[in-house]
């Protein structure tokens, strides 16, 4: 291990301002239920160069890079770039790694880098309108892989792909769904594989410059992140906006292009997915999108914006007892409030918590559904009364 | 500088060896199928088809794995993408799997990864599935056989196109 990249961590994550306090271990999630795992400690070791010990720690795995710690520092000290690039260093050693579902999800990712031409635009039906070149662009993400690789637990990740084209219909906009769009590559950077996520990197770059699209709109708040915020890092600026759906049918609730039916479920509660809240700052959007559709509740959640907890594991690495613990922990606090239906605006949320729920350690009556679902609901309604119209008039 | 010359010449002459080599064999090209095998009947299959002199080509490599539910879609993304140009997975005969359920789960798996496959841009046809007991030493054959012949039909699919 080279003194100079340690060196650069440390700079780079502003490690020399640890003031030794503990909030950052005080705070994380996994610290709670794992007591060997602790951020502080991690950055003490790093700081007085006891390296080969973090690099030997199987624990350095186990953070959820859900920026909590990051969040709430005094000092300002990065802990998702600490985990970041000391991942990347340690991964240069071993490779020993405890990847979950078999690190299928890397797998194709990996095979994703060698631009073969995939098959992942065939979910579109006829229903949906979809245009070939536009200023519109939907970022369907791994949605495609994820309805093969998760369909053990009976969902359907796709549904909220179709549900998003639905909305940008309606909202009059035919967007286009690239063929050649691959992952972005962001659990493959937290596994610390730079090489594969730079490639999947300038592939999504090459593939919207061609595309010539303005606007991106994605479903997932991670890949949003990456997009927006990781890339321009690696790759230089670009001209092209990315914004989350929530953020485009809030606007369009506030204008009055789009009006919300009210829905059968009437007391709703809304789980902060890491990167859209602490990560871009979208808090509001999803709660007014929640509460502009009428006779609704939304109840307040047990930590919520900025403290909330997150939904277990991350980077498809290191699922344990733990990453169960801390999803049983937020699912309890969610059946508290006495919703029912526990919203969330991030596809990943909606997979860990599903496996979580249908697990037989507890049992919920709560029910968990995306945020796109709930708004294509409750437009559908709509759409049906006025066609109603139309035959009577 | 002086070590870096014999280097080179030694690979030098290993890469001449190797050209004849290969065009000796270039008549005699095979497929290489990844066959993954679970130790109580596929193996034993394979085992009794070599002891009976049944013949097939010599494609296959086999791996044998204690269970064919053991196999995981990554294990048969990985030989695709690491150079095999087929993958077979046998297991027994779904009532006579020694772990009761190990056969269906593979099938699952199979089908799994079929799906991420296509999904990926790789041809599906790739990838079979097939249920051989210790009994079947002729089907192992024959299956080795229909295999490779249709891999061989592939590639050659596959260069005309390109």
């Amino acid at each position: 291990m080279a003194k100079n990249s340690i060196d650069e961590i440390i700079k780079k994550t502003n490690s020399y301002l640890c003031i030794d306090c503990g909030e950052c271990t005080g705070s994380c999630p996994v610290s709670r239920v794992n007591v060997n795992y602790s951020p502080r400690l991690n950055v003490e070791k790093m700081v007085l160069g006891y390296f080969d010990e973090i690099k030997k720690d199987e624990n350095i795995w186990s953070c959820l890079v859900c920026g909590l710690c990051s969040k709430r520092c005094p000092s300002d000290v990065k802990y998702d770039e600490f985990i970041k690039l000391s991942r990347k260093e340690i991964r240069k050693h071993n490779e020993k790694l405890n990847y979950s579902h078999n690190r299928i999800i890397q797998k194709s990712m990996e095979i994703m880098t060698q631009g073969n031409t995939q098959k992942r635009t065939e979910w579109i039906g006829k229903e949906l309108k979809v245009s070939k070149k536009g200023k519109f662009l939907y970022f369907t993400g791994c949605l495609p892989y994820f309805e093969v690789i998760f369909e053990y637990l009976n969902i359907h990740p796709l549904e909220t792909a179709g549900n998003a084209v639905k909305i940008l219909n309606k909202l009059g906009i035919e967007p286009v769904v690239n063929n050649s769009e691959v992952c972005c590559g962001r659990d493959l950077l937290f596994n610390g594989d730079e090489e594969n996520f730079l490639k999947l990197a300038k592939i999504n770059t090459k593939m919207l410059k061609e595309s010539g699209a303005e606007k991106v709109v994605f479903t997932c708040p991670e890949c949003l992140e990456t997009l927006k915020e990781i890339y321009p890092e690696y790759l230089g600026k670009t001209d092209v906006e990315f914004i989350h759906i929530t953020q485009l049918v809030e606007e369009a609730v506030k204008k009055g292009k789009l009006e919300l039916d009210s829905s059968s479920i009437k007391k709703f509660t809304y789980q902060d997915p890491c990167i859209l809240g602490r990560g871009l700052g979208l808090y509001d959007e999803p709660r007014n999108i929640i509460k502009s559709i009428p006779e609704t509740e939304l109840l307040p959640i047990e930590r919520e914006r900025e403290n909330s907890i997150c939904c277990g594991p991350s980077a498809w690495v290191s699922c344990t007892n733990y990453t169960k613990r801390i999803q049983h922990v937020r699912l309890g606090q969610a059946e508290k409030t006495g919703a029912e239906v526990l919203i969330t605006a991030c596809p990943k949320c909606y997979i860990h918590f599903s496996c979580a729920l249908s697990g037989d350690d507890e049992d919920y009556k709560i029910k968990l559904m995306d945020i796109t679902t709930l708004i294509a609901e409750t437009m559908k309604s709509k759409k049906k009364h006025t066609d109603s119209h139309r035959l009577e008039g | 500088m002086k070590k870096k010359k014999t280097n080179a010449k030694i690979t030098k002459a290993k890469m001449t060896k190797a050209k004849k080599i290969k065009k000796k064999t270039k008549k005699l090209q095979y497929p290489k199928i990844i066959t993954f095998a679970c130790n109580w009947c596929s193996y034993a299959g394979a085992d009794l088809a070599g002891v009976s002199r049944f013949q097939y080509p010599p494609s296959l490599r086999l791996i044998r794995v204690m269970c064919a539910g053991r196999i995981t879609p990554t294990f048969i993304l990985d030989a695709l993408t690491d150079g095999a140009d087929g993958v077979i997975v046998s297991g027994c005969h779904f009532e006579d799997c020694h772990y009761i359920s190990g056969s269906r789960k593979a099938e699952k798996v199979v089908e799994t990864t079929r799906k991420l496959m296509h999904l990926l841009g790789m041809d599906g046809r790739r990838l079979r599935f097939e249920l051989i007991s210790a009994a079947e030493g002729q089907k192992f054959a024959t299956v080795a056989r229909e295999f490779t012949e249709e891999i061989t039909n592939l590639k050659k699919e596959k260069h005309g196109k390109k």
